[in-house]
């Protein structure tokens, strides 16, 4: 019963997190569509950092990715990094859904195909061990 | 689309150079010794006295901002999965600068990475 009540609170704080990171992203998107295309220069940078700072989409992002970072750091306290990181993989796939359904972004085969070599690669990752140097500090 | 591409090494590099200050840094200060308020405010004493804190802050701005222009450019389903390159720079850097053990599994993850960016940016 413990474990199932575990299995459930983790994946449901994963599934938080995914969304958080997702629906972040999407807003820095929608904020960036809305200041405009940024040119590099001394000028169209300085304009960009005020710009974005002015953007209420902007801030509206970061508190949700601010909400991605907390329900990340409470995951890994109580699950094994190496569950929680996968996770992290299926949100390149739901990003991209959310590009075409929210976004009405064109996303060809050949992107998709890519976007899920990524999944792999990283769920391959998170399988590994996530600690190889036994928690030792770095030489001061 | 050079641009696009050039303005990625930008975000790659710089945030993987900050999360590797950030670990280095972490790893110097020690562990944090339970969240009571006293041992968190010891904590964050110590990190602001860290060089490679103060290292990574900059550098982690620069990998924001350099997002924020990388989306004003190009469609989101671009700029997010070429950001995963960041696996590939983070293994590198992981070996050869925190000397980390990264297997061969880890390797072949990384690998799948790196050829689904590929594949990604070649699309755009």
């Amino acid at each position: 019963m413990h474990e199932h009540r575990l299995r459930f609170k983790t994946l449901f704080t994963v599934f938080l997190m995914v969304v958080c990171a997702n629906i972040g992203d999407l807003l820095l998107k929608r904020g960036m569509t809305q200041i405009g295309a940024v040119h590099l220069s001394l000028e169209g940078l300085g304009h960009t950092l005020l710009a974005t700072l002015q953007n209420g989409t902007i801030w509206l992002a970061i508190l949700f990715l601010i909400g991605f970072t907390v329900c990340y750091m409470s995951a890994v306290s109580w699950a094994d990094y190496s569950y929680v990181m996968p996770a992290g993989a299926f949100g390149y796939a739901t990003q991209t859904l959310l590009a075409v359904l929210v976004l009405h972004e064109t996303v060809t085969l050949k992107r998709w195909i890519g976007v899920f070599v990524i999944c792999f690669g990283v769920m391959l990752v998170g399988q590994t061990k996530p600690n190889t140097t036994n928690g030792q500090q770095a030489p001061s | 689309m050079i641009k696009v591409i050039l303005m990625l090494v930008v975000l790659i590099c710089s945030s993987t150079g900050g999360e590797i200050a950030m670990t280095y840094g972490m790893k110097r200060i020690g562990e944090l010794e339970g969240f009571h308020p006293r041992s968190v405010l010891r904590f964050l004493g110590r990190a602001i006295k860290s060089g490679w804190v103060w290292l990574a802050i900059p550098l982690l701005a620069v990998s924001f901002y350099s997002l924020l222009i990388l989306l004003s450019w190009a469609p989101i389903s671009l700029v997010i999965p070429a950001s995963a390159f960041n696996y590939v720079a983070g293994a590198v850097g992981a070996k050869y600068l925190l000397k980390e053990d990264v297997t061969l599994k880890r390797w072949l993850g990384v690998a799948l990475v790196f050829l689904g960016v590929l594949l990604v940016v070649a699309t755009g």
